[in-house]
């Protein structure tokens, strides 16, 4: 849903300190405080019930799954890595976001420096064309898409979840990176076709290098959203060798139901890489999601 | 200008138009054009022609009409728990002035996780067996309860949804208030304008834009839901009661495969979206 965001640049996030009556304490700050400690408490909890329980053997979850794992088993890693061969799953999600993320930064990059640099007879119907992209929900378009793949024999392979993937995230992109180039003072490009640089070299060597924060936006939005689209991966491939995954987790849930820790377990694996992309790069990501919800 | 030689403007552009054509507009229209027909398979091989046939039978679908009222329902439950809680925090987070960031981090996180996952984990917590929440009751010695019950299914879902973005309407909420001018807020103080009054008064009309941008983004995104409900709740278990239009839409083409109708269905979601777009524009712009 976040690919509605678009337009404008991304904005300072930063509170204003200084601004209103100075700081007190009171009873109702304390309230309120508890309050959003509260809502806190239950983001990070169940996430910890899970990687508790994904160390546990089913008997146990089901005696307590609250107690604290004092020895942790790691029977339900060792079953997602070999017999559901998570590890394999890993490196289909790597190859398709991967090559999605190369895919939409080199485009959509390409689309949005002509964009924002030069007038010609079209460009706002292209513009158009871009911004009411970003209006179709993936059921309205997939039926086709799956027909389209299948004449040409890529179901089923990496390559089928790419393409329409590269599609559905350009639109977002552009819309993020023709709000930043526009900002681009001009004469550095002044200056480079003095030197007698063409547009490849000008926009590799000047427009890519300054738009890095945009780009990188891009990147880690488009990546997260491909990592996390089951959608399209689901019906794009049904072979278990190709399978990204958050296919292979829809699948667990549906063929070992019942085995809580290997379930648990499988939730941690998927989780933790986002994670870890979240924790380092949040203030691109916080950045490019509300870039554009907010205009003043 | 420096800009000039417009030969290499299509060059650059033609890429991300092939992607844009070819796997968007030339495919929703194929759809429209689909969903005329009867579409037995996914090849599109066997097709018959059966003209406005697939649209009157979307008004005589029970299911279709589960779907509609369930994803009213979670319209309505949407509006006023994500964006409602998400603003009531940001404006409380305004409020106090300290933790912003550490509450942006930690409400935040949910939005980036998979929908996948997070559906796998609330279909553990309400297990029956070892499920979070019957083993929560227990603690408490209360008889344990079947969560996915017919009258609460709907609700199961739409509860991992809120959970989830939440902390992006706080997120959006709270940027757009720091985008208000510090001098707003100082003549107002000294016109002994603060707390509550000042909650009322000036920031809400202020951020009245980011709220009416979000109020669209929450509607049209309830239209999309399909991952999370799908984890939890395939094919409408039970017994079709919790169908949402993306999810019977699935189970339409990838279960029964009728093709041509759930194109009909996918028509459908783009007109509700439109339709619901251009009214909440026209009833907020009315408004200020």
């Amino acid at each position: 849903m976040a690919k509605d965001l678009a337009n404008s640049k991304p904005k300072n996030l930063k509170l204003k300190k200084s601004s209103g009556p100075i700081e007190q304490f009171s009873i109702g700050r304390i309230f309120i405080h508890i309050i959003l400690l509260l809502w806190a408490s239950t983001t990070i909890f169940p996430l910890i019930w899970v990687l508790n329980n994904s160390f546990k053997e089913r008997n146990t979850i089901l005696l307590d799954s609250f107690s604290l794992v004092k020895e942790p088993v790691w029977t339900n890693y060792i079953t997602a890595f070999t017999r559901m061969n998570i590890g394999r799953a890993y490196i289909n999600s790597l190859i398709i976001s991967g090559t999605v993320v190369v895919g939409v930064m080199l485009f959509g990059g390409l689309a949005s420096y002509i964009l924002s640099r030069y007038n010609f007879k079209g460009k706002l119907a292209v513009h158009s064309l871009v911004m009411a992209a970003l209006l179709f929900p993936a059921f309205a378009t997939i039926v086709p898409v799956f027909t389209m793949l299948n004449k040409v024999g890529l179901t089923n392979t990496h390559i089928g979840v790419i393409l329409p993937q590269i599609a559905g995230n350009l639109a977002f992109a552009i819309t993020i990176m023709v709000g930043f180039m526009s900002t681009i003072p001009l004469e550095l490009e002044e200056a480079a076709v003095v030197e007698g640089c063409g547009p490849w070299k000008i926009f590799s060597r000047i427009i890519v290098p300054i738009s890095k924060p945009s780009f990188a936006t891009v990147a880690i939005f488009t990546f997260l959203w491909s990592y996390n689209d089951l959608f399209l991966q689901k019906i794009i491939i049904r072979k278990k060798e190709i399978r990204p995954i958050c296919a292979l987790l829809d699948t667990i849930r549906s063929q070992y139901g019942t085995d809580y820790g290997l379930m648990c377990a499988s939730v941690i694996l998927v989780v933790v890489p986002v994670l870890i992309v979240y924790l380092f790069l949040q203030k691109y990501i916080i950045k490019g999601l509300t870039a554009g919800a907010v205009k003043g | 200008m420096i800009y000039k030689d417009k030969k290499i403007v299509w060059i650059f552009l033609l890429p991300a138009l092939i992607f844009l054509i070819g796997f968007l507009y030339i495919p929703f229209f194929m759809s429209i054009y689909n969903s005329l027909f009867n579409i037995t398979d996914l090849a599109g091989v066997d097709k018959t022609w059966v003209g406005l046939q697939n649209y009157i039978e979307l008004f005589r679908d029970t299911n279709i009409h589960t779907s509609l009222i369930n994803t009213a329902i979670m319209m309505v439950l949407m509006v006023v728990f994500e964006l409602g809680l998400g603003a009531l925090f940001a404006l409380f987070v305004d409020g106090v002035r300290r933790g912003a960031k550490f509450y942006r981090t930690v409400f935040f996180f949910p939005v980036v996780i998979s929908a996948t996952a997070i559906g796998l984990m609330f279909f553990l917590f309400y297990d029956y067996n070892m499920g979070l929440f019957n083993q929560i009751l227990m603690k408490f010695g209360a008889e344990k309860h079947l969560w996915m019950n017919e009258s609460s299914a709907l609700y199961m879902i739409a509860i991992p949804t809120i959970w989830q973005y939440v902390g992006f309407y706080f997120v959006i909420v709270l940027t757009g208030i720091s985008t208000i001018p510090e001098d707003i807020y100082e003549s107002a103080y000294l016109d002994g304008i603060t707390g509550f009054k000042k909650t009322i008064y000036i920031t809400l009309p202020l951020i009245k834009g980011v709220l009416k941008s979000s109020l669209i983004l929450v509607i049209t995104g309830t239209l999309k839901i399909f991952d999370l409900a799908w984890t939890i709740a395939p094919k409408g278990i039970p017994n079709g009661k919790t169908y949402l239009l993306g999810t019977y839409q699935y189970h339409i083409v990838y279960d029964a495969y009728r093709v041509g109708y759930g194109c009909a269905i996918a028509v459908l979601i783009v007109v509700i979206g439109l339709g619901i777009s251009l009214l909440v524009n026209k009833l907020l712009k009315e408004e200020l």
